[in-house]
């Protein structure tokens, strides 16, 4: 198998005293979508955000294609190609969804292949072409999202990072966003890293998922076995729990397998 | 005295203002922090100017030393930025305001080392002539303050609409996790920032030191300048001009009408008026911003 696109090795962050990452170890190949399912708190915005360097790491590595970027500025990451979708949408909201969209095309030079970027991006998200002259801030979540999407889109990154983007949507905005997600993955061959407490929408796009929990990854394997594991089943699927198996009084505890 | 003629040099004195309290807003809105020194930064920039151009000075052409302490100032500012201001970053806002307190209170003492606790005269090309319009007399420092004043302003406008880094400016203020996400290099656009507001700074001051004399505490007009932030909506740049403006015309009104010792609260009055009856100032974007 050829090297994996984005490697992340024994990766530490704090927050001051709080160590929100544990060392996690995560690989990514080129052209596929890997997701990363938690509950609150288990690290999973912490992840992304120490991998495009908004957070620094304080041990560990991130490696793009073989090249670490762990010590580069964000912009600097962002040029390498590093994509951040970021939770919650955060689009520039007094500015037009075009400027936007030339905003997320900054670290680029060539006016003319932005342009023809452009149009392909506007193919995947026609309600942006209607907007091109409204304000951001005064678009829905849903078209905000996809605003979101489209700016990362417009780097041409080699790997993009969502995160939650189904975060605050209704769940008909949920399938089309992740349809979305699919096709541009396989139309465009983006390589993606998924991060989503939605776990069965997520592992259903995904080849591969990893499972983290307080910080550390407990788990990880192809989308199909962590759909099968019973773990997962009942704490993200919301399987019902089999009342013998937990042993009466006792809480049972979680292996992940 | 005609009121006519007192609104025209309020106007003058009104731009000084506008462009001080321009560079507030500038290093507010993409920083999210006050810059108290923005009065010391103005002041420093008019002596740097006085000792290039004067003729005890480098007795340099008018137009060449202006340009040079213009860029020295931008220099200077940037430099102030990376060093001190940088090492805040992530920090209570608090802190960032007593460190451009302290920052003023070095320009001023470091000023007075250099040049001396004496108000001086810039010698400008267009001091001492004017226009006469019927009753009006029009000074051509006058003029060359407002003319300045507008193509600055205009320029900046283009600036922040047209230009990639303009751009990518504002991007800063209204989003700045999201500009990191873009790949802007918020850091490296922080000190831009403070360059322009710098530039800005001096220009204000050779326009106040041609208009009469500049000594180390001038920089305390920055107060007055903030007053006009305020009262134009602070974060808003057409707003900093006009606060400015109102300040500088409402000075000489209060001064020739008002009892003595008036004057010099009129712009705070205004301040608070404005606070009272609308708190985001005359231009404010906070309707827009709760999107």
């Amino acid at each position: 198998m050829a090297e994996p696109l984005l490697v992340v090795q024994n990766l530490e962050t704090y927050y001051g005293p709080v160590m929100a990452l544990r060392g996690v170890s995560i690989e990514v190949n080129r052209g596929e979508i890997v997701c990363v399912l938690g509950a609150n708190g288990a690290g999973k915005t912490t992840l992304l955000r120490t991998i495009s360097g908004i957070l620094d790491a304080h041990k560990g590595q991130v490696a793009l294609a073989g090249k670490p970027v762990t010590t580069f500025a964000p912009e600097a990451i962002v040029r390498e190609g590093i994509a951040h979708v970021p939770q919650g949408r955060e689009v520039f909201p007094l500015m037009s969804v075009l400027d936007n969209l030339m905003l997320g095309a900054y670290t680029r030079r060539d006016r003319s292949s932005i342009m023809q970027e452009l149009d392909v991006i506007f193919n995947y998200f026609p309600a942006l072409v209607e907007r091109q002259k409204q304000l951001a801030g005064t678009l829905s979540g849903g078209q905000q999202q996809m605003l979101a999407i489209a700016r990362a889109l417009i780097m041409r990154p080699n790997i993009m990072l969502l995160d939650e983007p189904g975060l605050g949507l209704s769940p008909k905005l949920v399938a089309e966003i992740y349809q979305i997600i699919t096709r541009l993955n396989q139309d465009l061959g983006v390589t993606m890293l998924v991060v989503e407490q939605n776990a069965r929408t997520a592992l259903e796009v995904s080849s591969r998922g990893y499972v983290l929990e307080l910080g550390r990854v407990v788990f990880d394997g192809s989308a199909a076995q962590l759909l099968d594991t019973a773990d997962i089943q009942e704490f993200f699927l919301g399987a019902a729990q089999n009342p013998s198996a937990t042993g009466g009084r006792w809480k049972r505890k979680k292996t992940w397998r | 005295m005609d009121p006519l003629q007192l609104l025209v040099g309020g106007l003058a004195n009104g731009c000084v203002y506008g462009l001080l309290a321009l560079g507030f807003v500038l290093i507010y809105k993409a920083t999210e922090a006050v810059n108290f020194a923005q009065g010391d930064m103005m002041m420093f920039g008019a002596f740097m100017t006085l000792s290039l151009v004067n003729q005890d000075g480098y007795n340099l052409p008018f137009g060449v030393g202006v340009c040079i302490a213009i860029a020295a100032m931008a220099v200077l500012s940037y430099v102030l930025e990376m060093t001190f201001i940088r090492r805040l970053f992530g920090q209570p806002q608090f802190s960032v305001v007593v460190l451009t307190i302290a920052l003023g209170f070095v320009l001023r003492f470091i000023a007075g080392l250099i040049w001396g606790h004496e108000p001086q005269s810039l010698e400008t090309p267009f001091a001492g002539r004017a226009l006469t319009f019927g009753s009006i007399v029009l000074g051509y420092d006058d003029i060359v303050v407002i003319v300045v004043t507008l193509l600055l302003v205009g320029g900046l406008y283009l600036f922040f609409i047209y230009t990639r880094v303009g751009l990518a400016m504002q991007a800063c203020s209204q989003n700045q996790l999201a500009a990191y996400y873009v790949g802007i290099p918020v850091k490296r656009l922080s000190s831009i920032v403070w360059a322009v507001s710098g530039v800005t700074a001096t220009i204000a001051g050779v326009l106040f030191a041609a208009k009469g004399t500049i000594d180390p505490a001038s920089g305390l007009l920055g107060i007055k300048a903030f007053a006009a932030a305020v009262i134009g909506g602070f974060g808003s740049l057409p707003g900093a001009l006009i606060g400015g403006l109102i300040v500088g015309v409402v000075e000489p009104l209060a001064q020739f009408y008002a009892p003595t010792g008036y004057s010099q609260i009129a712009p705070y009055a205004i301040m608070l008026l404005v606070l009272v009856v609308r708190p985001a100032g005359i231009f404010s974007q906070v309707a827009q911003k709760k999107v």
